[in-house]
């Protein structure tokens, strides 16, 4: 349908015309905010947490351990040089040397689920399972955050956690969970 | 002629370029959810009357 309005804003007189194909799918699939009566639900984007620690696939364990302990955290996410996630560090991960790579120890290809998910369904998913995590990421599978149930639950409850405004370099930003 | 573009473009267009983004999907489903201070004119109303508030100075993007 784009690709005929954007011919039809040519043929009347528009020079500057751009055709963004992947539309508002794509738009809420990252994650971005959008309006309209939609956006009253509430999605797995509100109850995201984007301060998890992070490691690469290279890092040495002992180094990774540490940061994530004093951040407070039990999970690292192991990304790529491209911010993809590839792997998931807990549990047994952790016993290993301190001089083993994080990427013999990681669980590679973790289960990952989308920002415009709505969060309800994904919770009662969850309760069932016994998980208290799970990664958020971009289609393409970049990471954006992780997901709490706590934090998922207080805010289905009406007790939301405390939200601060994150600031996205080159995007509109949006409200995330307070780390 | 027109360009298409993905979402870091059109984030970059809307920053920096002060882009105007026209929802050309049925109404309905513009009222349901759209991008942040889109403005809905479904193709099949899409006239010089309709487009007339748009500038033409300014890059417009379709989605």
């Amino acid at each position: 349908m784009s690709p005929r309005a954007a011919c039809r804003l040519e043929r009347l007189g528009f020079e500057k015309v751009y055709d963004y194909v992947a539309g508002i799918a794509d738009w809420k699939a990252s994650g971005l905010p959008t309006e309209g009566t939609a956006a009253a639900v509430q999605r797995v984007a509100d109850a995201t947490r984007p301060d998890m620690p992070t490691s690469t696939p290279t890092e040495q364990l002992g180094d990774v351990r540490s940061r994530t302990r004093d951040a407070g955290w039990d999970e690292c996410i192991v990304i790529d040089c491209d911010g993809l996630v590839v792997g998931r560090l807990r549990n047994q991960a952790w016993e290993a040397e301190d001089d083993t790579t994080v990427e013999n120890v990681m669980e590679p290809g973790p289960t990952t689920v989308r920002p415009d998910g709505i969060l309800q369904p994904l919770v009662d998913r969850m309760t069932k399972r016994g998980t208290t995590l799970v990664i958020v990421t971009t289609p393409q599978g970049g990471l954006i955050g992780v997901l709490l149930r706590e934090d998922a639950e207080r805010l289905l409850t009406g007790e939301p956690p405390e939200q601060v405004w994150l600031d996205c370099e080159g995007c509109p930003g949006r409200w995330t969970v307070k780390p | 002629m027109v360009t298409a573009i993905d979402r870091s473009e059109l984030l970059r267009l809307i920053e920096n370029e002060e882009a105007q983004v026209v929802d050309v999907l049925p109404e309905r489903e513009y009222t349901e959810a759209h991008i942040p201070n889109a403005i809905s004119i479904p193709l099949r109303q899409l006239t010089s009357n309709t487009v007339s508030p748009l500038s033409r100075d300014k890059p417009v993007v379709v989605y």
